[in-house]
């Protein structure tokens, strides 16, 4: 069925993404990827440190060409993009994109092309507009699109782009997302 | 009715991978330009945005216009080519290297040292800045090669943004830099001209990673975000070609999130830093 969560963040991202995954039933046993901007100077491995002080899955650093395991949460590294291959990422270098290295739109439209219906597109708080046509990408291809509702949202620019550029199956709360994921990926699963 | 737009969605990508496999081989056999084994997520975007600048709406369509229009393989080129690099980036690295692969140098009488995928250079001058800080530049050569001569080109003239030396002053404080940054360059009105003496040992070729030979024996191979671009079969060739071209005890330099543990080679290689991607030959 699902066979892959991808979350885009920016500003707020970082308290936003501890809490959906600190809050995500441990039987969504589907890889988690993370696209989070942040400053090309912060430390290398700080996000991931953060999660794992909050997430009880394994929390890693993608490196080129890393497989993708179940049950993993991966972090896009900083000042690089992260593209989703059929099992196993892959990095570049290239321009950033909207002022974006990792962009959100580049990780969801290599995953949307890799898993086609298997992805689950999350865009959480942001103060620009990455994510909008990944997301988009991401439903065409007939995966998931679930928005933060921007009311809660530290900013509401990154959701409300998110909302304006597809139909969403879901604008939720961030503390309903996880509970969602958990209907998504396993009531489905036994009908 | 969803459903059957995602039937439609899925066998359009199945028709696009058919399609880019077609234009690599065209392009292939038409050019010479060997991109059949570039990591296919990154090499889609590339050859998708040529598309739409070109205004056609398949990827059939620009190969057709590729294969008769010798122009429309320039710009591809031009949109395949990613030559992002700066000096000293990731400082860590160059403080690692300062630490513990010079004093590896220091045993040789002689060391040449291979920075594959040069691009336009940055890295170069700042290897040549280190090695010259470290006393060790005299008994050193660096052979820097790039598929591209376009970037070799400027790679030769040393001429780098001006907007970029503050960035750069940083990170090779960060990196360990033991004088004024700004003694290395002069200040010209179309960029900071580094100092020629930081060339003089470095020899600059095109080389492709993909078809051509190993060319010496070195002691240090440097090969940053080049092999990010390939798929796992080229990767492993290229670091065969790495591993015939290292002496013993040679140190191989990866770039920050690029590992010699997805490759068959990780067993003839030490760890000198893990975190640095700095790897030494012991077998
Ligand atoms: C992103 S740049 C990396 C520059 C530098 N090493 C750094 O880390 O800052 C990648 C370079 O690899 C070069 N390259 C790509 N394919 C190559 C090949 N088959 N053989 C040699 N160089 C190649 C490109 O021309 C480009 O200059």
């Amino acid at each position: 069925m699902y066979e892959l969560i991808c979350v885009g963040a920016s500003w707020g991202g970082l308290d936003a993404v501890g809490r959906l995954l600190a809050d995500l039933p441990i039987q969504v046993d589907q890889p988690v990827v993370v696209a989070q901007h942040r400053h090309s100077t912060s430390a290398p491995t700080g996000l991931a440190d953060l999660l794992r002080l909050r997430v009880k899955r394994p929390v890693q650093d993608v490196e080129d060409k890393m497989p993708i395991e179940r049950g993993h949460v991966y972090i896009a590294p900083p000042d690089y993009h992260l593209l989703v291959e059929r099992g196993s990422f892959a990095l570049s270098v290239d321009e950033r994109v909207q002022y974006a290295r990792p962009s959100i739109d580049v990780l969801f439209e290599s995953a949307s092309y890799a898993y086609g219906r298997g992805v689950i597109g999350i865009i959480l708080t942001g103060a620009n507009e990455d994510g909008a046509a990944g997301l988009a990408a991401v439903k065409r291809r007939g995966g998931v699109a679930l928005v933060q509702d921007p009311h809660g949202a530290e900013r509401r620019t990154m959701p409300d782009a998110a909302i304006a550029a597809t139909a969403a199956d879901a604008v939720l709360p961030l503390e309903e997302i996880g509970r969602f994921l958990y209907g998504l990926c396993l009531e489905r699963e036994v009908s | 009715m969803a459903a059957k737009a995602d039937e439609q969605a899925a066998e359009r990508d199945d028709v696009d991978e058919i399609e880019l496999g077609l234009l690599l081989e065209g392009v292939y056999r038409r050019y010479g330009f060997d991109f059949r084994e570039y990591a296919p997520a990154s090499l889609r975007r590339r050859v998708w945005r040529r598309a739409h600048a070109e205004g056609v709406s398949t990827i059939s369509a620009l190969q057709d216009r590729l294969l008769h229009d010798p122009a429309c393989m320039e710009r591809l080129l031009l949109d395949l080519s990613i030559n992002v690099t700066a000096m000293f980036r990731d400082p860590t690295f160059y403080v690692a290297v300062r630490e513990k692969v010079v004093p590896l140098l220091r045993t040789y009488p002689f060391t040449r040292i291979w920075v594959a995928g040069c691009s336009t250079g940055e890295e170069v001058y700042s290897l040549a800045i280190l090695l010259l800080e470290e006393g060790v530049y005299e008994r050193a050569r660096i052979y820097a090669t790039d598929i591209n001569e376009s970037v070799l080109d400027r790679a030769r003239a040393g001429v780098f943004p001006l907007d970029k030396m503050r960035e750069y002053t940083q990170n090779y404080i960060k990196a360990g830099g033991q004088r004024a940054f700004s003694e290395y360059y002069l200040a010209k009105y179309d960029g900071a001209q580094f100092q020629r003496s930081l060339v003089e040992n470095v020899v600059f070729a095109q080389h492709n990673l993909v078809s051509d030979r190993s060319f010496n024996e070195f002691n240090v191979i440097v090969c940053r975000n080049v092999m990010i671009y390939f798929d796992r079969a080229l990767q492993d060739r290229v670091h065969r070609l790495f591993y015939d071209s290292l002496a013993m005890f040679g140190v191989l330099a990866l770039g920050a999130k690029e590992s010699i543990r997805f490759s068959p080679f990780e067993d003839r290689y030490e760890d000198l830093d893990a975190n640095e991607r700095l790897y030494k030959k012991v077998s």
